[in-house]
Order: C-alpha cells, then structure tokens, then sequence
C-alpha cells in the first residue's frame, strides 16, 4: 500500500522551514503548534472518518448477529455452524484479513472492504453474548410471562430482549472498542480514520507530535466509547443495580 | 482469482520474487512473527498468571482485575505501538512492550476469575481435609480453574500474533508484516500470500493451544460437562459496574 502515500511530501507535515517550526524540525514529542495548524485539516476529519468507521460496523454487526441469535433461540442447529464460522472470522489477524478481502471483485482498496472486515469482527462477540443473554432468562420468567397470556413475540420483547440487555451490552461494549481499534489498521486499505495520520507520521521518518497526538486520540475514543455504553446499560437496566445495593 | 493462484505460488517459492533482489524467506518471517509473539507472550505470562491466580486465591482486587483488564482491553494497538514509537524509536524493545502490556489484561481478568469463582465449597472440603493455602491453591483452585484461564491465554495469543503482524505498519522489519508494507517488492501477489500465511499462523496457534488446554484439563473437568470448543475464543466481560 505504499501507493496510498506516494502523494506525500518526504517529511510529512513536519512544516516548513522558518523559525516558526523550530518545534518540528527538532522532532520534539509534543508540537503544540502542529496541533493547532493540522486540526482541522488532519486530526478533525480523521476522527470523524473513525467514528463513522466504527458506527456503520457496529451497527451493521449488531443488526446481522441480532438477526443470527434470535433464529438460535429458536432454532437450536443454528448456534453451532455460526459460532464455527464467526470463530474462524474472528481468529484471522485483521492485517491479513484487509489484504484478502482486497482482491475480492467489488472491494479494493476501499471503505467496503475495511467495513466488511471490521463488521465480521463484531459477529463473533455480539452473537455470543446475545444468545447466552437470552438463554440465561430463567424459566420461571418466560412461564410467567405465558402465563400473563404474552403471545412468544410479547414475551420475547418485552421479557426475555430486557433481561438480556446486560449481556448484550457487555458484547456490544467488546466490539465497539475492537473496532475502533482494527479501524485504525483499515487505514491501510481506505487511507481514512486515525490510522491515516499514525501511518503517514511514520511512513517516511517518525513524526512523533502526530504519532502520540492521532495515537492519544485512538485511545481516548476507545475509552470514551467505553464509557458511554456503561453509562447507557445503566441507564437501560437500572434493575442491575438496585439489586447490587 | 488469478491473483490467489499466484499468492500460492508465491507461498510455494518461498517467498521469493522473480527477477527481483533476494528477499527474506517466507518461512523465516513466519518464524520471526512466532518468536517475537512467543517472546512477548512469555513476559505476559509471567506477570498476569501469578498476579490474576493469587488475586483470585485471596479473593481481593476484583476492582483491579476485572475493570482495568476492560478499560486497558480497549486501548487499540496501532495506536499503543505508534505513542511507543515515538518514545522509545523503532525496534524490538518497542514492539515487545507494547505486545506485553496489550495481552496482559485478558490474562490476568480470566485467571482471576477463574480462581475466585471456584465454589466455596469445594475450598472449604479442601480445607477440613487440612489443606494448606497452598495447598487449595495447587491442589484444588488451579486444576478448577484451567478452563477459564486457558480461555484467557489463548485470547491474549491470537491477539498477540494479529498484533505483531502489525507492528511493520509502525516500521518495525522482521516480521509478516513486513511483505504486506511492502507491495512494490512483492507486489499483490505476495501481498496475499503473507495475509495467507498470517490466517493459517493464527489459526494453527489457536489450535494448539486448545490441544494444549485439553491435556491439561483434569479429566474430571472433561467429563463433567463437554465444552463447546468455542467456548473459549471470547474473553470475559466483567459484569460493568
């Protein structure tokens, strides 16, 4: 992929040569300035590409394992063949992953094939935990509910999916911060995302302002996503936690 | 296709570029990537093990084993390899740090809880049998708790081998990596042959280790309850709180 930064000047944003960048030139760890002049033009758009990067994988995995853990409630054959097949997706180091999917008619390198890998990424974790939060809804819950006349459609919605949330939660908390992490080696295939910068501040000679600025970034997103579904599972179930009290 | 028939050729040569300068063998760099994978791996082990298993044995430091292995399971590694890079340059030292300190946290949270939630029970027949600790520890907790903390190293293992394929995107040579970042010597052909490589590498630890963990499995574990050889690819979430 060293097309991808053919385009580059030699010393990527290291700035140019009056006193102004004195900073840069000296390679320092933290650039202040460079941060502030590549904002909006680098760092900004980076992030934004990351979080779009990540919402579109997590969102079409969520739907995708959803769909697949709701026919293994049901159907019990299923769990098996798809846990097999999500296994061996998830064992396959993303590096090698980007680069097979690459020659694939359709893909490239382009955002569907940095998506299709970051979203089967997401398949193994989510549809564990959603089954295993489903099945673990005790027996008496699911009569009761029958027994209140919910037709099994009810009793899925409004019974078993809440007392799920938790687990599902907790897998969709994996996910998010394993895609936010593998979007940043989609950088490779769709130049886009954080990864772009930390690849371009090393492609040449190591930029270190960028790589602990668009570095620190990948890392406070990941911890910030982190946090929110926490903060979202509490606000979801808060039955969880009047009982721990 | 045709660029896949040409990745096997490319496997089946080694490595090896026509008409190009000779470049490091294929089979050399796949077992560069293992040992720089074992090596950090090993250092991993050596302080998640004992750390997580005597957490769990004194049933103290949940805090520390359960919410920092989630919150440090999200730090993504380009990203830990990139800050490393810029404080410690490129090299060896850089990437096996930042593969140490990534593949501690599974380890230790599932080697935690794999001790503490042995049943008290058992502990407590282990102890009126006149038991010492460490005793419990060697005799009853950790045969208990093989599963889950096996479960733990092989999720810090594959983690570890994907990882180090990485590390030649933050310019470190001597690795798989290394053929993938460089396309116009291998072009895609050997491109695909190393991501090849790398999915039968990863595949082929994940494997082993899960014979490893059925040889070390007491046997009264196996027959209790057959466990679905998935079961182990996902790591623990610690109940958020």
């Amino acid at each position: 992929m060293t097309v991808v930064f053919a385009a580059a000047p030699v010393i990527p944003n290291f700035g140019g040569g009056s006193s102004q960048f004195a900073c840069e030139r000296a390679n320092r760890l933290f650039c202040p300035n460079w941060v502030s002049r590549n904002w909006a033009t680098v760092l900004w758009p980076a992030l934004r590409q990351h979080v779009e990067l990540t919402l579109i994988a997590v969102a079409i995995g969520f739907v995708l394992s959803t769909a697949l853990a709701l026919t293994a409630y049901r159907r019990h054959w299923v769990e098996r063949p798809v846990l097999i097949i999500t296994a061996i997706l998830y064992t396959i180091p993303s590096l090698a992953l980007f680069e097979l999917l690459e020659p694939l008619p359709g893909f490239g390198l382009s955002r569907t094939t940095a998506e299709v890998a970051l979203v089967s990424y997401t398949l193994l974790i989510l549809f564990r935990n959603t089954l295993t939060g489903l099945r673990e809804v005790p027996a008496e819950v699911r009569d009761a509910a029958r027994g209140m006349g919910m037709s099994d459609r009810q009793s899925l919605l409004r019974v078993e999916l809440p007392l799920a949330l938790p687990a599902i939660i907790a897998g969709l908390r994996i996910a998010t911060v394993t895609v936010i992490s593998l979007a940043t080696v989609a950088s490779l295939i769709d130049n886009e995302g954080l990864g772009s910068p930390i690849l371009a501040a090393i492609s040449n000679e190591v930029f270190k302002t960028e790589l602990i600025v668009a570095g620190g970034m990948a890392v406070l997103l990941a911890l910030l996503a982190d946090g929110l579904l926490v903060l979202l599972q509490r606000r979801l179930t808060p039955w969880t936690r009047a009982r721990a009290v | 296709m045709n660029n896949f028939v040409e990745a096997f050729k490319f496997i089946g040569r080694n490595g090896q570029v026509p008409g190009a300068p000779p470049l490091p063998s294929l089979v050399h760099l796949t077992l560069e990537t293992l040992k720089i994978a074992g090596i950090a791996m090993a250092i991993a082990l050596v302080i998640a093990i004992p750390l997580g298993v005597w957490l769990g044995h004194i049933h103290r430091g949940s805090f520390v084993a359960i919410n920092v292995g989630n919150i440090w399971r999200a730090l993504p590694s380009l990203a830990v390899l990139a800050i490393g890079v810029a404080f410690l340059g490129i090299g060896l030292g850089n990437v096996l740090l930042a593969l140490s300190v990534l593949a501690v946290p599974p380890m230790i949270t599932n080697a935690y809880v794999a001790v503490d939630g042995v049943d008290r029970d058992f502990v407590d027949a282990a102890r009126g049998m006149g038991m010492s600790g460490w005793e419990i520890l060697r005799k009853v907790e950790l045969p208990l708790g093989i599963p889950l903390i096996f479960a733990g190293i092989r999720t810090s293992a594959l983690f570890v081998v994907s990882t180090t394929t990485i590390s030649a995107l933050t310019g470190y040579s001597g690795s798989l990596g290394d053929i993938i970042n460089n396309e116009t010597s291998y072009h895609l052909s050997g491109v695909l042959g190393a991501a090849i490589c790398i999915a039968v590498l990863a595949l082929v630890v994940e494997f082993a280790l899960a014979g490893l963990q059925r040889l070390v499995t007491p046997r009264g574990l196996k027959l209790a309850g057959r466990e679905d050889a998935t079961s182990a690819f996902v790591p623990i979430v610690g109940e958020s709180s």
